[in-house]
C-alpha cells in the first residue's frame, strides 16, 4: 500500500485551475521532488498536502486513510517553508519545541527532543540565539529541526534552497539529502530547479499547467522523456517535427530530407501507441548525441553551416544551421577548434538510436 | 468549528461599523432631508440662500487652500534642510521639528493666546520694547487663524517630504547629471517629481484637517465664520435642520478628499522602476554657512517650542494675579498640587482618563478582530469594511458629535437608536468612533509585516487555531496594537472638538475643564492641565517608539 496517495487532486482558484486531477502514489520513506515551471501547481500540492488548502476535487490520504477532511494540526505533516518561517519572537529553542509544546509533551521530554533534533542538524549549542541572528543556512536547519521533531508521517519542503546563496547551494543540498537519507521520513520537495531535483530525490514529479507530465526517476526524465514539455524542460534538447511514413515492428519510419528514411526505435507500448502514419511528430535529438564525424552505426543528418560558438568550460557549444533547421551541438573537453570553426560547413552525424519519436 | 467561529466575528465587526460609522451619518443624510414628515430639498435652499452660511462654506475652503501652501512653505524646505544637508546640531532638529505633534488641538490653541494673544507675552514684549500704547497687532480673525494652522499643520508636509527623500532614487539623479542636465531642470525634473507622492499626500491631508478644524476658529476667529464653527453655532441656537445641512457639506467635502488621497495613495506613478540608492547627505563645509545653518535650525527650533515653553511658565503663574504685566508677576506649585488634590481639580482629570480607557480597550479589542478578518482571513466585503473603518478619519469632530447626537437621543430598538444623549456614554463611545482608524490600522501594518507562513507553520507543527492565535499570532501583532492603541489613548485624553457638542455634568473632560478655567482668567491651572497633557502624550510617543517597534523590523531572513 502506498504511504501518501493523491487521488483526482483539483484545485481551482476562481476560474484558474491551479491543479488538475493529479494522481499520484509515493512508497514510504520515498524522496520525492515537485519539479515544474512557476504557476504549474507545484506548491499548491504542496499546500493541499499540508491542508492549507481545501481541494474543489480529490483526496489526500496517509496510509490508506483519507486526511482531506482534517485541520493541518492533525495531519502530523512536516513542513519546512520557503521563507522558514521561523517565529521571530521565540528563540531557536522554542521554535524547535513549538510543535511539542503544542501537543503538550511533558516539559523533561521536551528538552530531550529539542537537543536531539538540534544535534541532527549540527546546530547543538544554538539553543538560547534568537533566530534572526542566524545566518540562511541555520535558519533552514533550524527549521528543518522544528519540523520533524514532532516524528511527522511525511515531510514537505517548499523550495528549500531558494532563499541561499548560490556558493551555498551546492553543499547544503549534499547535507539536506544525507540529512532526510538518516531520518527515512517520506519527504516531498518542492522545487523549479532540476539539478536540485537531480540531486535530491529518488523519483521526480513533473507537472505543468496543474497536470504531472511524467513520474520517473532522473535517467528515465532525461533518456526518455513521455512527451515534447518534458523533453524541452528537462536538459538541452533539439526538437524538430517529421511526418511518420511507417510503422514498423519495432521502429518507425520518418521521411528525412532529400527523400531519405529515418527509422528510429518504437519505444511506445503497442497497445496504447498512438502513432499513426501520415501524420507528422516531434522527435527529440540531444545536443551531445550530435557528431561531427562519422561514427559507428552514425548516419548522415545534412551538411550545416556553424553560426555560433561557445566555450563553457567543461564542455563547448556550437549552433549549425542547414536545410532549415537549426542544431544545438555540445561536445566535452576541449574544442575541436583546429577542424571546425565558426563559418565554416561540415556534415553533422548521429546514431539513430538517440533520436526519439515524442507521441505528443 | 473555526468557520463559524470567524463568521460570527465578521458579522459582529461589521454590525459596530454598520452602527456605529455608518448608520448615524446615513441618518443625518437622510434628516437633512425631511422637513415636516416629507421629502424635502428646503433645508438646502435655505443652506444656500442664506448669504452666512455661503459665506461659511466658502472661508472654509479658501482657508484650506492657503493653510495648505503656508504649510507646504514651512514644512517642505525644513525637510530638505534637515535631511538633504549635514551640519552640526541636524539629528536634533530632525527630531524636534515634529514637535506641535506633541500639541493636542485646544492646548495648541491656548498657548497661541499665551503668547500672540492681545495680552500675550510676545504681543506685551514687543509693544513695551517700542513703547507703544496699544497693542500691535490683535491676534484675531483669518490671520490668527492660518497662523495656528500653518504652525500645527506644517509637520504633515514636514514628515512626508522626510519619508519621501529618504526613497529618494539617487541612481536618477545620477543619470541625469551624466546626461549633463542641469542642476534647476534635476530638480523640477526628476527630485520634485519623486517627491510629488509625498507632497499630494501631505496636501490633501491638511486641506481635510484644515477643514475639520474647529478650535482656531472657536478661540481666535472673531467672527469668522468657517463650517466647522457653524455647525456647533447652529446646534447651540437649535437649529438642527440647518446643522445637518451643514454636517452633510462639510462630510462630503472630507469624504471627497480622502478618496482624492485614498486613490492617491494606490498610484505608483511616480515610483522608481529600481531599487536605486540613497543620495548621500550634503556635508556643510563652510564655516559661515555651517553657522548660518545651524542659527536657523536654533532659531526653527525655539520658534516650534515656544508655544510648549509658555505653557510650562505660565502652568506655574499664581492664578488671578497675571493681568497687566508681560510676564506673570507671581508664581506658585499649587497649579500641580491642586491638580492630583483637590477633588473638583481632579474630577475632569478622571473622567478622562476613565473614558479614554473605556474607548481604548474597545479600540484594541475591535482593532485585532477587524484587522485579523481584513488582512488574514479575507474575508468577503473586506474593502467596504475598510472604508467605513477610515471614514471616521474623515469626519470632523463635529460631524460626528452631531450625528451621534441626533441619532441616539432617543430609545426606538426599531430603529436601532438608543438614548445616549445626556448620559455618560456618549463621550466615550464617539472616542471609541474617532480612533477606530488610528488603531485598526497599526494593527493591520503588523498583520501585514508578518510573513502569514508563520500562521501556517504554527498549525503544520499540531498548534490548534486558538493555540496558534496566542502563542503566534497575538505576540506578533501586540507590539503594533499597542502602539496604536497608546496613541489613541493621549488623543482621547485631550480631545475637544467632540467633547464641546456632547459632554454632559456627569463626564466634563480635561479640554472642556481647560477653557472653563480659561473663561474664569485662571491662566495658570489652564496651562497646568495642558502641561500634563503635553507630558502624556510625550511620553507615550517615546513609550511606543522604545518598546513597541515592531519585531518586524529585524525580520527573519
Amino acid at each position: 500500500m502506498p504511504h501518501l496517495e493523491l487521488k483526482n487532486l483539483t484545485q481551482r482558484f476562481g476560474s484558474q485551475t491551479a491543479l488538475d486531477g493529479l494522481n499520484l502514489s509515493i512508497e514510504k520513506g520515498e524522496l520525492i521532488s515537485l519539479l515544474g515551471p512557476s504557476g504549474c501547481g507545484k506548491t499548491t500540492t504542496i499546500r493541499l498536502i499540508a491542508g492549507f488548502l481545501e481541494p474543489t476535487r480529490g483526496s489526500v490520504w496517509i496510509g490508506g486513510r483519507d486526511i482531506t477532511p482534517l485541520p493541518p494540526e492533525r495531519r502530523n505533516i512536516g513542513m519546512v517553508f520557503q521563507s522558514y518561517a521561523l517565529f521571530p519572537h521565540l528563540n531557536v529553542f522554542e521554535n524547535v519545541a513549538f510543535g511539542l509544546r503544542a501537543a503538550k509533551v511533558p516539559a523533561p521530554q521536551v528538552e530531550n527532543r529539542v537537543q536531539r533534533a538540534l544535534g541532527l542538524v549540527n546546530l547543538p549549542s544554538y539553543g538560547k540565539r534568537p533566530v534572526f541572528e542566524l545566518s540562511g543556512g541555520e535558519q533552514q536547519r533550524v527549521a528543518i529541526a522544528r519540523a520533524v521533531v514532532i516524528e511527522p508521517q511525511i515531510l514537505l519542503l517548499d523550495e528549500p534552497l531558494s532563499n541561499l546563496d548560490a556558493s551555498l547551494r551546492e553543499r547544503t543540498r549534499r547535507q539536506l539529502r544525507e540529512l532526510i537519507t538518516s531520518l527515512r521520513i517520506t519527504t516531498l520537495f518542492v522545487t523549479h530547479d532540476q539539478e536540485e531535483a537531480f540531486a535530491l530525490s529518488d523519483r521526480i514529479v513533473l507537472l505543468s499547467k496543474g497536470q504531472c507530465q511524467q513520474l520517473g526517476t532522473a535517467r528515465e526524465l532525461y533518456d526518455h522523456p513521455a512527451n515534447e514539455f518534458v523533453a524541452g524542460f528537462i536538459g538541452r534538447s533539439n526538437i524538430f517535427s517529421l511526418p511518420l511514413k511507417a510503422i514498423g515492428e519495432d521502429c518507425l519510419s520518418f521521411a528525412w530530407l532529400s527523400g531519405r528514411e529515418l527509422r528510429v526505435r518504437n519505444l511506445a507500448d503497442p497497445a496504447h501507441s498512438q502513432f499513426e502514419v501520415g501524420q507528422s511528430y516531434k522527435l527529440l535529438l540531444r545536443p551531445e548525441k550530435i557528431e561531427f564525424e562519422k561514427q559507428e552505426g552514425g548516419i548522415r543528418l545534412f551538411s550545416a553551416k556553424l553560426v555560433s560558438y561557445r566555450f563553457a568550460g567543461a564542455w563547448s557549444e556550437w549552433e549549425a544551421e542547414g536545410e532549415g533547421i537549426r542544431l544545438l551541438v555540445t561536445h566535452s573537453g576541449l574544442p575541436l577548434s583546429e577542424q571546425v570553426k565558426v563559418g565554416m560547413t561540415l556534415d553533422l552525424w548521429a546514431n539513430p538510436e538517440s533520436i526519439q519519436a515524442l507521441e505528443a | 468549528m473555526r468557520r463559524p467561529f470567524i463568521f460570527v466575528l465578521q458579522i459582529l465587526t461589521l454590525a459596530i461599523l454598520l452602527w456605529l460609522v455608518l448608520y448615524p451619518n446615513s441618518y443625518i443624510l437622510i434628516q437633512s432631508f425631511i422637513g415636516a414628515g416629507n421629502l424635502t430639498l428646503a433645508h438646502y435652499r435655505e443652506f444656500f440662500a442664506n448669504p452666512s452660511e455661503k459665506e461659511a462654506l466658502w472661508n472654509s475652503l479658501w482657508i484650506s487652500a492657503w493653510s495648505v501652501v503656508l504649510s507646504g512653505l514651512i514644512g517642505v524646505p525644513l525637510a530638505f534642510l534637515f535631511h538633504r544637508f549635514d551640519f552640526p546640531g541636524r539629528k536634533i532638529f530632525a527630531a524636534l521639528a515634529s514637535l506641535p505633534v506633541l500639541l493636542p488641538p485646544l492646548v495648541g490653541v491656548i498657548s497661541f493666546l499665551f503668547l500672540y494673544g492681545e495680552s500675550g507675552i510676545l504681543s506685551r514684549s514687543l509693544q513695551h520694547w517700542l513703547g507703544w500704547q496699544e497693542p500691535l497687532f490683535s491676534f484675531r480673525g483669518v490671520g490668527a487663524i492660518l497662523f495656528v494652522h500653518a504652525y500645527t499643520m506644517y509637520v504633515y508636509f514636514y514628515m512626508f517630504v522626510s519619508a519621501g527623500l529618504k526613497r529618494l532614487d539617487f541612481t536618477l539623479v545620477e543619470a541625469a547629471r551624466s546626461l549633463s542636465a542641469s542642476r534647476i531642470r534635476i530638480f523640477f525634473l526628476i527630485t520634485l517629481r519623486q517627491l510629488t507622492p509625498s507632497l499630494v499626500g501631505a496636501a490633501l491631508l491638511t486641506f481635510m484637517t484644515s477643514m475639520a478644524s474647529f478650535s482656531a476658529p472657536y478661540i481666535f476667529g472673531g467672527g469668522v465664520r468657517v463650517l466647522a464653527l457653524q455647525i456647533y453655532n447652529s446646534k447651540l441656537n437649535g437649529d438642527l435642520d440647518i446643522a445637518m445641512v451643514e454636517t452633510v457639506m462639510l462630510t462630503l467635502s472630507s469624504i471627497v478628499f480622502l478618496f482624492l488621497l485614498q486613490r492617491y495613495e494606490g498610484t505608483s506613478k511616480y515610483r522608481s522602476a529600481t531599487k536605486g540608492a540613497r543620495q548621500p547627505m550634503t556635508l556643510v563645509v563652510h564655516p559661515v554657512k555651517r553657522l548660518l545653518a545651524g542659527t536657523a535650525g536654533i532659531l526653527a527650533v525655539l520658534f516650534l517650542l515656544l508655544p510648549h515653553l509658555t505653557l510650562v511658565l505660565i502652568s506655574f503663574a499664581k492664578d488671578g494675579t497675571w493681568t497687566m504685566e508681560t510676564l506673570p508677576p507671581r508664581y506658585t506649585l499649587d497649579n500641580y498640587t491642586r491638580l492630583f488634590s483637590d477633588p473638583s481639580f481632579l474630577e475632569p482629570v478622571v473622567n478622562s482618563l476613565h473614558m479614554a480607557t473605556l474607548a481604548t480597550l474597545a479600540n484594541f479589542i475591535f482593532a485585532l478582530i477587524a484587522a485579523y478578518m481584513i488582512v488574514r482571513q479575507r474575508v468577503r466585503g473586506r474593502v467596504f469594511m475598510s472604508g467605513l473603518i477610515l471614514l471616521p478619519w474623515a469626519l470632523p469632530g463635529t460631524v460626528l458629535a452631531l450625528s451621534l447626537a441626533t441619532t441616539f437621543n432617543q430609545n426606538s430598538p426599531w430603529q436601532a437608536r438608543v438614548l445616549l444623549v445626556g448620559t455618560y456614554w456618549l463621550l466615550p463611545l464617539a472616542y471609541f468612533i474617532r480612533n477606530i482608524p488610528v488603531v485598526v490600522r497599526a494593527v493591520q501594518a503588523s498583520f501585514e509585516q508578518f510573513d502569514a507562513a508563520l500562521e501556517e507553520a504554527g498549525r503544520s507543527l499540531g498548534g490548534t487555531w486558538t493555540y496558534t492565535m496566542r502563542r503566534v499570532v497575538l505576540p506578533m501583532v501586540l507590539p503594533g496594537a499597542l502602539a496604536g492603541s497608546l496613541l489613541a489613548f493621549v488623543t482621547a485624553l485631550g480631545e475637544f472638538v467632540t467633547s464641546i457638542v456632547i459632554y454632559t455634568i456627569h463626564n466634563r473632560p480635561i479640554s472642556i475643564e481647560i477653557l472653563a478655567q480659561l473663561r474664569q482668567f485662571n491662566f495658570g491651572s489652564a496651562a497646568a492641565y495642558s502641561v500634563f497633557l503635553i507630558l502624556l502624550i510625550g511620553a507615550a510617543f517615546v513609550i511606543s517608539e522604545k518598546y513597541f517597534s515592531d519585531f518586524g523590523n529585524r525580520a527573519v531572513s
